[in-house]
């Protein structure tokens, strides 16, 4: 049975905390993820949960405690954002090379400087290869879905690896928004009891040493086995998506394509803007375009194989970064996904915007721009500027 | 506070020390005549229960993990330089955590030790010490302090003394070492208010000393700290078989006292006989050699009047005077 609700993204991921109920949470404030643990503090403090919320004195500390107290072998969480992740970052790097399945909420926000507290995934894109596992959200209701399978997905044996689930600042984590809850019984039934199946610190009768100097002798396999364990996650995310699909009704996969069938022009995005853009695809196929969109949701594991199949009917695709990679080839997610088309026998032609940074939010009219663009390309057969900005007074 | 909730706590004899198994196990890769595993062999061998330890980088951790190898005979975890302090406390909330819900049977004790160098806790591990301490969580953390970065080929931390000559603070024509005294880390850790807090080192003249110190940290109702004076011979510049005889002089000189701060108040645990001038310990290392030069007598002097000072107020602390 489901509960619908009015959740901002925040309530939503501190409610799913609640019922998925971590033995140990440590986090430190900051916007826009403070509301988050603010919510899941006060059921800490009415007992509903059983777990010992650890108010550490910065982001670097949250993530060394959540390292430490998962090593220790139990259900870890945290929450954070931007400046708080950058601070984590040393330590993000320990907690997958040490094979912790740790479950953080990245609630995207701008780097500083300039100071913005607003959305865009400098953050979480930033971190995409810290060897943390990312899953992106387009509202609440997929960020609690999300986070609820990320327990999962992490824990699972042949993984091993620490899960990151991403939703834009204030737009999904701020706004209220109808979105449907499971049964606590439900999730609890989902994820399960934690797993003790690696010696953890606190299996005293049988000491491991985590973490220790690795040297050229060994280091290389160690990195191999986390590669590994990357490419194990692929079909563990199928396979989680498809039991929660049973228990929710709500299918998920590596990617939504949305309006696919038949379209020559795409957009490839990920996160709140994708809302958007599935308003301006229903608009541009109302009048014949042939539109699509390609909202992404795991960009670690990248499934290159799998969007290279589903975006080959393109003639061209507007791939969209809400970050910069100062001095690269276009923005990540560019990079990436243009790498893996080139494939393909005839590529798509691609360009790339960066949009949405600070919080700009994209309108209906400027994802029209981009789409506009791509209905050029198509014409003229011409990618002139592959990398370019969407919102910008010049 | 009152002295009425100290942990009483039995001293250790012989005879139980020998009958226990040695935590950190002989085949680690540090220097011989290092003052850390000295100190650290008698720190875990003082604890009645399993042990679960974390380890800042440093010397200690690179020289007693390195795969397929390790030299701990309890779960050790390393995570990076600054976080041992945090590190535990994660560790720790599990603990109890898994302990309230019945996972972990309640009679199971398990005590928590964080280790760190004089790099990983006066300096970058300070602000994640400072956070652990506040928030109570049972655990001791040992700060063993050769007074530099020894590891990454001694440069000056902030706990190497006025003078010395390190790889950072080198003596040049025109500077004469380091120019700053050292951090007063014991009284920073006081400052928190925490049940147990002392000043220790390995020496011949009492054998009892840090051990006994460790049981009370150990059974202390939460957070605990000691910080351990262990030669470096590497850095200090002395014959590696002369580790014992340099700590008991920094002691000796009252450079390095040992004393106590349970739940508050103080008390001096060694009062040497006879308070030797702070140039016997400096004379005999290779690092302070520069400082017999005529024209750094100043140094020597301003290192003898900081010694006395701190010394004087110590007594006063620990009702001495």
């Amino acid at each position: 049975m489901e509960k619908m609700v009015a959740y901002s993204g925040n309530q939503a991921i501190a409610e799913a905390m609640r019922q998925i109920n971590p033995d140990v949470c440590a986090a430190y404030p900051i916007t826009p993820q403070t509301e988050l643990m603010q919510q899941f503090a006060s059921f800490v403090a009415d007992g509903l949960v059983d777990t010992e919320l650890v108010t550490v004195e910065s982001e670097h500390s949250a993530m060394s405690a959540c390292i430490g107290a998962s090593a220790a072998g139990g259900r870890v969480m945290t929450a954070t954002s931007a400046q708080g992740m950058a601070l984590m970052w040393e330590v993000m790097y320990c907690a997958s090379g040490l094979r912790l399945p740790i479950v953080m909420t990245i609630v995207n926000r701008a780097l500083n400087a300039p100071l913005n507290i607003h959305g865009d995934h400098s953050d979480s894109m930033g971190a995409r290869d810290s060897g943390w596992i990312q899953l992106y959200s387009e509202n609440a209701q997929e960020a609690y879905d999300n986070l609820v399978q990320a327990v999962k997905i992490g824990e699972e044996p042949s993984v091993r690896l620490p899960v990151a689930v991403c939703y834009d600042g204030f737009i999904t984590s701020h706004s209220i928004e109808r979105m449907e809850l499971l049964e606590d019984e439900e999730v609890k039934g989902f994820v399960g009891p934690y797993q003790n199946k690696f010696h953890p610190l606190l299996d005293v009768d049988h000491p491991v040493t985590y973490g220790p100097v690795d040297l050229q002798d060994y280091y290389t396999e160690h990195k191999r086995q986390q590669t590994e364990a990357m490419k194990k996650a692929m079909p563990v995310i199928l396979k989680v998506a498809k039991e929660y699909e049973k228990l929710s009704g709500r299918r998920y996969g590596y990617f939504e394509e949305y309006r696919m069938d038949g379209a020559e022009i795409g957009m490839l995005i990920l996160n709140s803007s994708a809302g958007t853009a599935k308003e301006v695809v229903d608009d541009l196929r109302a009048s014949g375009v042939p539109a699509g969109l390609l909202k992404l949701r795991v960009f670690r594991p990248f499934p290159f194989q799998e969007i290279t199949a589903a975006l080959k009917q393109l003639k061209v695709l507007a791939i969209m970064d809400r970050c910069e990679s100062f001095g690269a080839m276009g923005g990540p997610v560019f990079n990436e996904v243009r790498s893996a088309l080139l494939d393909l026998e005839r590529p798509p032609l691609t360009f790339n915007y960066i949009y949405g940074l600070g919080g700009r939010e994209p309108t209906l009219a400027e994802i029209q721009r981009a789409f506009s663009r791509a209905q050029k390309v198509l014409a003229s057969g011409k990618v002139e500027v592959f990398h370019d900005y969407l919102q910008v007074r010049e | 506070m009152s002295t009425a909730n100290a942990p009483a706590v039995k001293p250790i004899t012989v005879k139980q020390i020998s009958q226990r198994p040695e935590v950190l196990t002989g085949g680690h890769r540090l220097c011989p005549g290092c003052g850390a595993p000295i100190a650290l062999r008698q720190i875990l061998l003082a604890s009645d229960y399993p042990v679960v330890l974390a380890n800042a980088t440093g010397c200690v951790e690179v020289s007693t993990s390195i795969f397929p190898y390790t030299s701990w005979r309890a779960p050790w975890i390393h995570n990076a330089f600054e976080n041992a302090a945090a590190t535990i406390s994660g560790a720790e909330a599990m603990y109890r955590s898994l302990k309230r819900q019945g996972r972990i049977p309640r009679d199971r004790e398990i005590r928590f030790i964080a280790i760190g160098g004089d790099g990983g806790t006066y300096d970058i591990g300070l602000q994640s010490l400072s956070g652990a301490l506040e928030r109570g969580h049972r655990f001791l953390y040992v700060c063993y302090n050769n007074e530099g970065y020894m590891n990454t080929g001694i440069q000056r931390s902030s706990a190497s003394p006025l003078g010395a000559d390190t790889t950072t603070s080198p003596v040049g024509t025109v500077i004469p070492g380091k120019r700053e005294f050292r951090k007063n880390l014991t009284e920073i850790v006081a400052a928190h208010e925490i049940p147990y807090v002392a000043q220790s080192a390995t020496i011949p003249n009492r054998w009892g000393e840090l051990i006994n110190k460790a049981r009370k940290a150990l059974e202390a109702p939460g957070p605990s700290f000691i910080n351990v004076l262990a030669s470096c011979n590497r850095g200090w510049r002395h014959d590696m078989d002369e580790t014992l005889e340099l700590t008991q002089l920094a002691v000796d000189t009252c450079y390095w006292p040992l004393y106590e701060v349970v739940n508050g108040e103080y008390r001096l645990t060694y009062k040497p006989k006879e308070k030797k001038p702070v140039a016997e310990w400096l004379k005999r290392q290779g690092r302070f050699r520069h400082l017999f030069l005529p024209e750094n007598e100043g140094i020597i002097q301003r290192l003898q009047e900081k010694v006395d000072r701190d010394w004087e107020q110590l007594l006063e602390k620990c009702g001495e005077k």
